[in-house]
This record gives C-alpha cells, structure tokens and sequence, in this order.
C-alpha cells in the first residue's frame, strides 16, 4: 500500500504579531483575531525563499530517514523564486539526488503540494519509481494593507512517498476540481488579488465539505471514526468552521491546526498540519487530510498510520510545535525589509 | 559572478562536499586537488567527501560595512565554523541576534540564498549558519 | 649576490587625490626618487610596479607600460612589470628589484608602488579590497576584509584574555607620529577612547581601528653599492635583507588565526639574511591595515612573545623615544593606505629616517629599520631590513 515513508517541515524564524500590522495600518487588533483566529504568522528571513525552505523541510524528513532510491520531486508552491527555472531542480541538487531523476514544479494556490503528492502516490503504484517527492511550500505574498497580509505566511512540508517501511498509508484520496475564480495573481504582479467574502461559500467551503464528504462516503467512515482531522488553513476560523460542519470535535483538529500561530503557508498549510499531527500519531491512527487550492480545487485523502512509526526516528527532526514555538519576534519595519516592501534605490 | 563560476560549484556550496586525502587522511573543505601536507602521494587520489552538517563557532564577528549584496542583513554575523568533521568554513551566522553568539556555540549548517546577480539575474544559494 | 642599494627615495602625500588620476601619481613620486638619486632617466634599467587594484577598480591594467610611458621612459624601451601581491603589492615590487639588482641581470632599476582608489565608487569599495581575501569561499559568503581582521581579533582576545583598549594602543600610536608628518593623510591625534567610541566597522573593531582609503604612489631607485659609491657620499641605504613568505590565503585554511605564520617566516629569513635579531632594529614600520595585524605582527616579527604585545604597548613601548619606535611615518592608519603604495611608501620613510631627513617624527640616531607589509589577512607577509652605510 502507498504511503509516507518519511516526512519533515520548516517553519522560518522569524514571527509578526497581528497588532503590529493592525498598528500600522490602523486597523483594531481584536477585529482581527476574534475575525481570522490569527495571533501571529512566520516571516522568511531577507535569505529564505521556496526552494530553502522546500530543501529544509526535505532536510528534515531525510534525517529521519535517509531514502537513496528516489525517482521523482516534485515542489507545488505559489512562490517559485523564478517564473520560468525549476525550483524542484535545486531541491534535487542540495539534497543529492540529482541527476538521476525527474522534477518539476506545481502550482495550484494552496493545494499544489497535495498535488504533487497524488502525482507521486500514482507514479510509485504505477512501478514507475520505488520513491518519490512530495513538497509543498511557499513564501506567499500579501498586499500591504490587505486583509491577506495577516495571514499570508512561509513554511512548507516535504513527504517522501513509497509502497514498503511506510510509516502512514495513504488508503485513498479524492479530488473535485471547478474553475472558481477566487483568489488569483496575474503574471508579473507582486501581489495577489482575492474575492473578498467570495473565498468562502463558492470556494473554500463547497470543495472542502464535498471532498470530506466524498471521501468518507468513499472509506464508508464517519468523523468519529477518525483519530485527527486536517482541512486547509486560510485562516482559523474556515478549518474550524469546516470541522464543525462536517461533524469533527475541537479535539481532532487541535493538532494540526496551525495557522492561529504562523499564518498561512498556502502550499504548506494543510500539509504542514498534517506533518504536526504525524508528530504524535499512533500506530491504527486515522487521519482525514483535505486540502485547497483557489482556482479551486481541493484533495481529500485517507490516512491510516502503520506500526512502523514505533521505530521511526521522529525527534532526528524538530517536531512542528517546537517549530512553531521557538519563534522570534519582529517588528513591521524589519518584517518591510525582510519582505522586501521598502522601495530601494539604485 | 557569472553563471559557470557559480555552477560548477553547486555540490560544495549546496551540500558541503569537500575532499579528503586518501594518505594522511586529513579532510578539505572548500575541496583542493592536492593535499599540502601529502603533496605528490596525494595527487588524482584526492577523494569527494560530504561533511556532516554540524560544527561549532570557532571565531565570529558582527559586520557593519556597507556591502550591496548583504544590505538587507546588515548587521550580519560572519563566522568561521569548525566543523566536526574537521575543516573551518567562512560562513554567515544567521535566525540569531549577535548578543546570543559566543565562541565554541554550536552550530549547523542551513541552505539560504547568499546573493542575487540583480533582481532579475541568477538566485546564488550556498550555506549558512544557525545556532543549535 | 651584489650588495643592493636605495640611493632616491620619493613619494606623493597620501590621501583624497580628486585632481590626479593613477599616471599622475605615479609620475610625481617616480620622478621625485629619481630627482632624489641624482641620476637620469637613461640611466634606468628596468622598472617594477607594485599595483593592486587598478583592473578591477578603474580597468586599467598594464600598468607597467603605462608607467613607463608617462614617467618617459617607454622611449628606452626599458622594461617595465607590474607586480600585484595584494596590498603587499609595494613591498612584493621592490622584492623583485631587489632580486634583479642583487643578480646582476639590471644594475639600476626604479621600483614605485602607486594605488588610485577615490576613483572607485563607494559602495564598491569593500568588494575591490575584498579582491586579497578568498573571493569564492570567504568574499562569496559575506566575509570582508574587515570582518577577517574583526574575527582575528575577537580569537586572540579569547585565546590571550587581551584587553579590547590593548589592541587600540596602534591606532593611537599611529595617529601621534602621523600628526608630524607633511605626507600623511590624516593628521589628527587620537585618544584610546576615540577608538574605543568610534563607529563599528566590524565588531570588535571601529573606524578608528582601520586604515583609510588613501590614493598615493611611492617610488625608490635602487642600484649597486658599485653604482652609489659613484654618485654619493653619504645617505646610501643598503637592504641587509628582502624576504616573502606565503601562507593559505583564507583565515578558515589556517590552525591557527592568531599569529601570522608568513610574517614569522618571513622575518625569520630576514633575521638571518641580515643576521640581525628583532633588538637590533631601531625602528619598524607595520602593516596596521587594521589595528590587531599590527598588534600581532609585533609578536610574530619577535619584538614580544605571543599575547604580550598590549602588555607593553600600554607601558609605552612604540611611541619616538621608546625602545621600539613603531611607525614614525604615521603607518597604514595615518599615513594612509593606497595598497600597492605603501610597502613602498614604508620603505621611503625608513630611508628618510635612516637619512635622519624625518623632521619632527626623526627617531633618534637610527641604524636598522624593519618594514613589513602583508597582503589580505596575512596571506604574505614581505619583510625588509635597511640599514644606513
């Protein structure tokens, strides 16, 4: 049975407060987290874009568990550092398995790294390779002033994904995808534009409610039936909303609920999740993992942890909590120039 | 620098792989085609070797000059790291304020960008540091 | 080998030259030692130039023919060589010269040092010095000239529990003898707390703790003691020694950052080529491009054992009436530091004191006098000894 043989995440340093960006563009605080469920969100360093953190996160599942046969990468990001010039290649040089593989990139908002996985999932049941790649990461980008500066974050997930030792098997997934125009950035532009109150019903939450649905219906399961539930994070309160909907309990989504504290990493948000969750999963764990992508699609899979987590090296690796909680604080003029939003001169 | 200076040396900058001299054993980074203690016994024998990422602060400095790559980090943490595998790295020191840095701190060694050709040139990625 | 002699000696005040340009220079300080030997033009057998940085700051190269061109000697067709070991690119040149005179193949040749860096713009300034350290694995990663010495510094620090204040005693000794010196570029005096507040350039050092951005050119003619004895009777300078050692040009190459190995080497030859030892010199003249390699190259040329140095620097050793004058010219920090010329310029100000010529700053009866000069972070180091016939 396919599924994760390892995983790892990164999260940058660095973490902006949401009564600094409400300060300066005087807005109330409070509004904000009783209206996002966001306190704080991570900032990538002047020197960190989606290819460092792509090959962290890699880094991290590696040293968990050092793969050699690897067939393919794959990094889904909505913030390749290069228009045209593979972040996926880099990824496959500093992590040594150039050249004998294959690469590319996806992008598909926040859903280019479940993407990516179920491209991987489908290539190793085909026999096509023993392992493969799976990353989603992003260091996405927020007009200033705009609602999405809150929460428009970095971080990213890597899974490598194969048939034998896994330590989850990914028993199905489930996509639907529609062209539903909800959030988008047109080429060349710094900075993305979104549908306001549109992101909500049309988008995020029809697909995630009907994948969730159809992948329950699918696994002939119920929300008790699972141990952990794991949605897109746009913000707090949709995953929770969504959860809520559907029939999950505070207590099976707390885990891999994130983005209260580091914002959205678009690629890397549900993924991100779900590797927190992994963190401390058991063996007959399941877990349901739904992820979205504006545009709009989203992926639902089904999780079941194997016995092989007994003997993983999970602490080789900074767990995600301990990502998250190690945090330094800065204020909006560094997170400007870090962010690279103060206008230079020659 | 130009395209080729960079790209030949991807595996050293991306992944630390220096030599070691197959004679004395003694370990190089960045990587040299003779060995000058074993000189001529050394010659074509020297072999690829990847160093494990960790070492500790061996000497560091906060830089204050205004240099256009580095405008953004200023004031940056410049160190030299001794690796456990033996060599000392140049490398910048980085996610640390430069109160929390001491000599003999270790460190491990982390993938950035170091320097952009311009803003629509070539990314130059390489190592760098974080505290442990 | 022949006994090599320095019969002219000359050079252009160091600093902010905004009206020359580099063929300037070097004319004016060439054309001054050859005034100075009281010899000609024809007479000039072969030119050697210390240049650093003139291909990647202004891109000129070829800066020997140049030379040679505008100082009027191209229609000699005599040659010319430049000669580039980083900002030991002076003292390197005049190594050469000295090789050539000493083995017969050129009787009298003119060995000048010249470096024009207001021309470079500001911001590249770092990157063209930047040029002597490792550019692939210390310059690529951020490291710096600066930052090199700054890391030197804070090592011996820990490995000798030295004192910040003792490494300041080089500035400040520096600034007093440059103060009486009508070709330093800065002539102010200096306190130890001055150092201390100065701006950071790279922690632990400040401004005040490293050399200026100077343009200036330096220039000696340099001939047989056969050839001198013609034309003098008196101020011929012998070189008793010309030594150059290397070393691994990155600080990470090296066991040890404290001490210079090619410095120790250096001087260890020059001792013996002189067979003179470290309390016979009279005078010395340092490479205090930053204050800690001035600092340690009094140990490593064997005035004072390792982590002593600030021990006696803060009894007053370096100041004019003490045992060992240190830098009457003002050195790198005062006098100033146009690269390729002041290994040069530190041998011209050793001929004017060896001459008793140095005015205010003259040390008192002077017999022997050590230069050093160093490229980059130690990566050479050029050693030599003079003595007045």
């Amino acid at each position: 049975m396919v599924g994760i043989v390892s995983y790892g995440s990164y999260i940058p340093k660095w973490r902006i407060k949401v009564e600094e960006i409400a300060r300066v563009w005087g807005e109330d605080p409070e509004d904000i987290k009783n209206g996002l469920f966001i306190y704080s969100k991570s900032v990538p360093g002047p020197d960190e874009d989606t290819a460092t953190i792509s090959v962290e996160a890699l880094r991290n599942a590696l040293s968990r568990k050092r793969i050699n046969d690897v067939g393919a990468i794959y990094v889904g990001s909505e913030s390749h550092p290069y228009a045209v010039k593979p972040t996926a290649t880099i990824v496959a040089e500093a992590t040594g398995f150039s050249p004998n593989i294959t690469a590319a990139d996806f992008e598909f908002a926040c859903k280019a790294g479940t993407a990516a996985m179920q491209t991987v999932m489908g290539m190793v049941k085909a026999g096509m390779i023993r392992h493969g790649i799976a990353i989603g990461a992003d260091t996405s980008q927020g007009a200033p002033g705009d609602a999405l500066e809150y929460s428009a974050s970095a971080g990213g997930t890597a899974f490598i994904i194969g048939e034998k030792d896994t330590i989850a098997e990914i028993k199905a997934t489930y996509s639907i995808t529609t062209d539903t125009p909800d959030f988008w950035r047109r080429e060349g532009q710094d900075y993305p534009r979104h549908g306001g109150r549109f992101t909500g019903e049309p988008a995020y939450f029809r697909h995630i409610l009907e994948t969730s649905k159809k992948i329950m219906e699918l696994m002939k399961t119920k929300p008790e039936d699972y141990s952990y539930a794991v949605f897109h994070q746009p913000n707090g309160k949709f995953p929770s909303r969504a959860a809520k909907t559907l029939g999950f309990k505070e207590s099976q989504i707390k885990q891999g609920l994130i983005v209260p504290y580091i914002g959205n990493t678009y690629s890397g948000s549900m993924i991100t999740g779900l590797s927190a969750i992994l963190d401390i999963a058991k063996p007959g764990d399941r877990i349901l993992a739904v992820s979205f992508g504006s545009g709009a699609g989203s992926d639902a899979f089904h999780i079941e942890v194997t016995d092989g987590i007994e003997n993983y090296p999970r602490e080789n690796a900074p767990d995600v909590w301990k990502q998250i909680n190690s945090g330094k604080f800065i204020d909006y003029a560094i997170y400007a120039k870090f962010k690279g939003k103060i206008k230079m001169g020659e | 620098m130009t395209i080729p200076r960079f790209w030949r040396e991807f595996e050293h900058r991306y992944r630390l792989i220096g030599t070691k001299c197959p004679s004395c054993g003694r370990v190089y980074f960045p990587p040299r085609d003779v060995c000058p203690y074993c000189h001529r016994e050394s010659v074509g024998k020297m072999q690829k070797y990847e160093l494990k990422n960790t070492g500790k602060i061996y000497s560091f400095t906060v830089v204050y000059q205004d240099i256009p790559d580095f405008k953004e980090l200023k004031p940056y943490i410049m160190a030299i790291v001794e690796m456990d595998d033996g060599p000392k790295i140049t490398g910048q020191i980085v996610d640390a304020s430069p109160e929390e840095i001491k000599i003999g701190m270790p460190v491990k060694a982390v993938f950035r960008r170091i320097r952009e050709e311009s803003p629509s040139g070539i990314i130059e990625y390489g190592y760098k540091f974080v505290p442990i | 080998m022949r006994d090599v002699v320095i019969i002219g000696a000359g050079q252009t005040k160091f600093g902010e030259h905004w009206e020359k340009s580099l063929r300037e220079l070097a004319v004016e300080a060439g054309l001054r030692a050859i005034e100075d030997a009281g010899i000609y033009s024809k007479d000039i057998d072969a030119i050697y130039g210390g240049n650093m940085s003139a291909g990647s700051s202004t891109f000129q190269d070829n800066i020997g023919t140049l030379i040679a061109d505008f100082t009027g000697l191209a229609i000699n067709n005599i040659p010319a060589i430049r000669v580039e070991n980083g900002s030991a690119s002076g003292a390197a040149a005049l190594h050469e010269g000295f090789i050539a005179v000493a083995s017969g193949i050129y009787d009298t040749v003119l060995v000048g040092g010249v470096e024009k860096l207001t021309d470079v713009p500001m911001e590249n300034i770092t990157d063209v010095i930047s040029g002597e350290i490792d550019r692939e694995w210390e310059a690529f990663n951020g490291s710096t000239l600066a930052a090199s010495a700054a890391m030197i510094a804070r090592r011996y620090m820990y490995e000798y529990n030295a004192k910040r204040e003792h490494i300041a005693h080089i500035p400040v000794i520096s600034h007093r003898h440059g103060s009486l010196n009508p070709y330093a570029h800065y002539k102010n005096t200096i306190k130890i707390e001055d150092v201390l507040n100065s701006t950071i350039v790279a922690d632990p050092l400040t401004m005040l703790d490293c050399a200026p951005i100077s343009d200036g050119a330096s220039a000696v003619i340099l001939t047989t003691m056969e050839n001198a004895k013609k034309l003098k009777n008196d101020g011929i300078v012998r070189i008793k020694a010309s030594t150059l050692a290397s070393d691994f040009i990155s600080l990470h190459s090296r066991d040890n950052i404290t001490s210079f190995r090619s410095t120790i080497e250096a001087s260890r030859k020059a001792y013996k080529m002189a067979k003179l030892e470290p309390k016979d010199i009279s005078f010395v003249e340092l490479h205090d491009a930053y204050s800690i390699f001035g600092m340690i190259a009094l140990e490593d040329l064997g005035f004072f054992r390792k982590g002593e140095a600030g021990k006696y620097l803060e009894e007053g050793y370096g100041n004019l009436d003490s045992k060992l004058p240190i830098n009457p010219s003002g050195g790198l920090k005062a006098k100033g530091h146009p690269l390729g010329a002041t290994g040069v310029g530190q041998v011209v100000e050793s001929v004017f004191q060896l001459r008793k010529q140095a005015d205010k700053r003259q040390v008192s009866d002077p017999r022997y006098a050590l230069t050093h000069s160093m490229s980059g972070a130690g990566g050479s180091s050029i050693i030599h000894i003079l003595e007045v016939v």
